[in-house]
This record gives structure tokens, C-alpha cells and sequence, in this order.
């Protein structure tokens, strides 16, 4: 029993340090990618090719002055993004990053922990990231800020109930909530995005929304609200507002390529373990790296589609998601249902 | 397999996640410098000078689709449990969901009908 809180507090501070390393370094990304798709250099100074920037930005955050503006609500100001980090840290748990692993001479599952009702208390925790903003944003007392946090809310919100629709049909063809299962049953047989494409389609665009990511970034949109809900806030308040939104996206990324595209398996994966002769945990090490590919190439996406589209109108937000989107979802549930009873699936 | 243990690791993650906040939002508070001035203070406003606060009513709009989200969101959890079980509960189980999500798209029909989720403009 030791050694399973042990495994557990060793996996818990690596996904931790993980998470962080990954948010720094996709703000690197970002400006890298943005550079690269505007035929200009981005940052290169810090280090060999700015490698280092990341490092510099966080020094920066952590040395400037904190401003609390005279006329916000303190304690609310302070919660705020406290509570944007803590939502975003807390979402990673249920990932299944991989197989077994053995430790100790113990089998354990390189997962934090699985929950039959994984996928609610998923959707349950991303909901509460939209507290952060909105306290965020209302405590600021600025009109910006409060512009930014509605339009927030109200974006979010709606683009949830199109996300949980989308699910519910995944979980139809997979029977279970448990995230670890998910992943497991997509070892031999096909990866989910073969029976549900509409579903990952329109659980993307929701995931686009949820993360307030361009072309949905209307809450922060610069070029008519300064910063949007964050507007007031300085120093590493900032930064954890910026960092919980990198780490969403990692999460993200993460659950999208755990629900769809088979998380840690890959093609081919036990002929291509038994060839190399490889043992339980550098299998499980195997299955992690590809499926820090996936995510990877994920949120690689998320940064192509931030610089490639432009900004939807808000109106245009609200109708792609309560009247496409929401009936779309619909349609999808219908059509599993339909599906799976033709093929014989049901009792 | 799931046993009250499996909800430990998430208390320890909780642990770990407050831990970093709290050290970083007391650490900025000791490592920034401290010049405070009355400017600097007041709530940004594009640089002009800050006029009322922003404590204003916005649009009833938003209450709407606060309201509309509520209403929702009830009936997709309803669907998840249905979900888990689809394929025990077999074709009684499909049809049974038909009529639920007929009478959900009714609803959202009347909704849509109403107006109550028209953000453009139509004059």
C-alpha cells in the first residue's frame, strides 16, 4: 500500500512538472510558429535559437510589481487566477498517459487515477475553469475586463452543452466513462475517430471555444478590449492566467487523442514491441512518446488555426454553437443510436 | 476497479496544485518592487482619465443563454447515465430516447421560435 501512494505521489509531481514544462515551452512554440507563419525569425536571443525564453518570461513575471487597482474587490482579484491554475492542474489527472508499469515489482497503471465517472468529472472540472475568468474579470472592476469575462462565460457555457452532446455519443459506442477503459479498448480494434468523426469534429471546434483559442477569442480579443478579462492583472497573476490557459490546451489535446485517437496505442504496437524485444515499461515508455506525439501535433493545430483564421463575430459564435453545433450533436446521437442497433450492437 | 482509494491521487494532486499557487502568489508579492502611486492604481481606461465604475448593466442576452445553458446542460447529464447503459437497455432503451430528445427539441425549437438566442441585429 506504501508503494501505491508512493507511485502515485511520484506520478502526481511528474505530471505536475510536465504540465509546466510543456505550457513554457508551447508559449515558445506559439511565437515561434506565429513567426514562422508571418516570414519573420520570433524570439532567438535567450539562448541557443531563444531556447531559454521561456525561462526569461517566467523571471519577468515572477520580478514584476503586482497591481491590485484600488477599485476591485481584493480578495476576488486574487482568487481569480488562482483558481483558472488550479481547475487547469486539476483536469490531468484522469489521462491514461500509458500501459503498465511495473515499479517495484508492483503492475500499476501509468494513469493518476480512473474513475468510472472519468469523463464527467473531466467535463465537471473544465466547466469550473470558467469561474476563474469570470471572477477575474468582474472583481478587475474595469469594463474591459468585464466586457471580456461575460463574453467568456456566455461563450463557454454554450459550447459546453454542444461538448457534452458530442461525448455522449462516444460513450455510447464505448459503454463506459472511465478514461482508462477508453484508451484500453482502442489497443486491438480501431481507433474512436472511425466511428464517431462527427463527434471529434464537433468536439474540436467545442475545445476551440472552451480554451477561448482564436478563432473563437473573442473574450481577449487585443484589438478592441486591451486584454480582455485580464486586462488589470500584472506580475504572475498574469502568468497564471496565461499558464492555466496553456496548460488547458495541453489537457486538451490530451483528452481529444485519448477519446479519439486511441491514446498511447498505435498501430501495429504489439508486433512492433515483440520485434524490438522490449520489456513491460519500455513498451509503456514506447506508447507515452507516441502519445506525446499526438498531443503534440495537437496542439500544433490549436497554434496553426490560432494563425491562420480570423476572429468570428460574436453573433456568428453564438449561432455556429447553439444552432449548428447543438443540433449537429443531436444528429450525432441519432445516428449512433440508429448504427450500432443495424449492426446488432444492442441486447 | 474503482475503490475510494482511487479518489486519493486526486486529493494529492489538489495538494500539489493549491501548493504552487499559494508559493507563487506569495512569492510575487515579496520578489516585485512596490511603487505605488495613485495613476498606476486606477482602473485602465485606454489612457484617458477612468469615468464611473464598471459595476453597469449589460445585456439581458447573456442572462438568457445563463438560463438557457442551465436548462440544457440538466438534460445532456440525464442522457449520460442512458449512455453508459445504451447497449443493456437495447431498442426499448433508443426509442425510449427518441421521444426524450424529441421533447428536448421541441423545447429548443420554441426557444430558437422566441428568439431568445437572436444576437444580430434586425433593424
Amino acid at each position: 500500500m506504501e508503494n501505491y501512494y508512493l507511485f502515485k505521489i511520484i506520478l502526481v509531481v511528474a505530471l505536475f512538472v510536465v504540465s509546466l514544462v510543456v505550457a513554457m515551452y508551447s508559449t515558445f512554440a506559439e511565437r515561434k510558429i506565429s513567426a514562422l507563419m508571418q516570414d519573420r525569425l520570433g524570439p532567438n536571443r535567450a539562448g541557443p535559437f531563444g531556447l531559454l525564453q521561456p525561462l526569461a518570461d517566467g523571471i519577468k513575471m515572477f520580478m514584476k510589481e503586482e497591481i491590485i487597482p484600488n477599485v476591485s474587490n481584493k480578495t476576488l482579484f486574487i482568487l481569480g487566477p488562482c483558481l483558472a491554475m488550479t481547475t487547469a492542474l486539476m483536469a490531468g489527472v484522469l489521462i491514461p498517459w500509458g500501459g503498465k508499469v511495473e515499479f517495484m515489482g508492483k503492475p500499476y497503471d501509468l494513469q493518476v487515477t480512473d474513475l468510472n465517472i472519468g469523463v464527467l468529472y473531466i467535463f465537471g472540472v473544465t466547466s469550473l475553469g470558467v469561474y476563474g475568468i469570470m471572477i477575474g474579470g468582474w472583481a478587475s472592476n474595469n469594463k474591459y475586463s468585464l466586457m471580456g469575462a461575460i463574453r467568456a462565460s456566455a461563450q463557454m457555457i454554450s459550447y459546453e452543452i454542444a461538448m457534452g452532446l458530442a461525448i455522449i455519443a462516444l460513450i455510447m459506442s464505448t459503454g463506459t466513462m472511465s478514461l482508462g477503459e477508453i484508451a484500453a479498448q482502442q489497443d486491438a480494434g480501431l481507433a474512436n475517430i472511425v466511428y464517431q468523426p462527427l463527434g471529434f469534429l464537433i468536439f474540436l471546434i467545442c475545445a476551440f471555444a472552451e480554451l477561448n483559442r482564436a478563432p473563437f477569442d473573442m473574450p481577449e480579443s487585443e484589438s478592441e478590449l486591451i486584454g480582455g478579462y485580464h486586462t488589470e492583472y500584472s506580475s504572475m497573476k498574469l502568468g497564471l492566467f496565461l499558464f492555466a490557459e496553456y496548460i488547458n490546451m495541453f489537457i486538451s489535446s490530451a483528452v481529444i487523442v485519448t477519446f479519439y485517437f486511441g491514446g498511447y496505442n498505435f498501430p501495429f504496437q504489439n508486433e512492433i514491441n515483440e520485434a524490438l524485444g522490449l520489456s513491460t515499461n519500455m513498451a509503456t515508455a514506447l506508447g507515452t512518446l507516441v502519445m506525446f506525439g499526438k498531443i503534440f501535433f495537437f496542439i500544433f493545430f490549436f497554434m496553426w488555426i490560432r494563425w491562420t483564421l480570423p476572429r468570428f463575430r460574436y453573433d456568428q459564435l453564438m449561432r455556429l454553437g447553439w444552432k449548428s453545433l447543438i443540433p449537429l450533436a443531436i444528429l450525432n446521437i441519432l445516428i449512433t443510436g440508429v448504427v450500432m442497433w443495424m449492426n446488432g450492437k444492442l441486447n | 476497479m474503482e475503490t475510494p482509494i482511487s479518489y486519493v491521487p486526486i486529493l494529492i494532486q489538489l495538494a500539489v496544485a493549491l501548493g504552487f499557487v499559494v508559493t507563487t502568489i506569495i512569492a510575487t508579492h515579496f520578489l516585485g518592487p512596490k511603487r505605488k502611486t495613485k495613476k498606476k492604481l486606477d482602473p485602465f481606461e485606454c489612457g484617458i482619465e477612468s469615468s464611473g465604475n464598471a459595476r453597469v448593466p449589460y445585456s439581458v442576452r447573456y442572462f438568457l443563454t445563463a438560463i438557457l445553458f442551465v436548462l440544457f446542460d440538466v438534460e445532456v447529464i440525464f442522457m449520460y447515465p442512458w449512455a453508459v447503459n445504451f447497449k443493456a437497455l437495447g431498442l426499448t432503451g433508443l426509442l425510449e430516447m427518441f421521444l426524450f430528445i424529441g421533447l428536448l427539441l421541441l423545447g429548443f425549437f420554441y426557444v430558437i421560435k422566441k428568439g431568445a438566442l437572436k444576437w444580430e441585429d434586425n433593424n
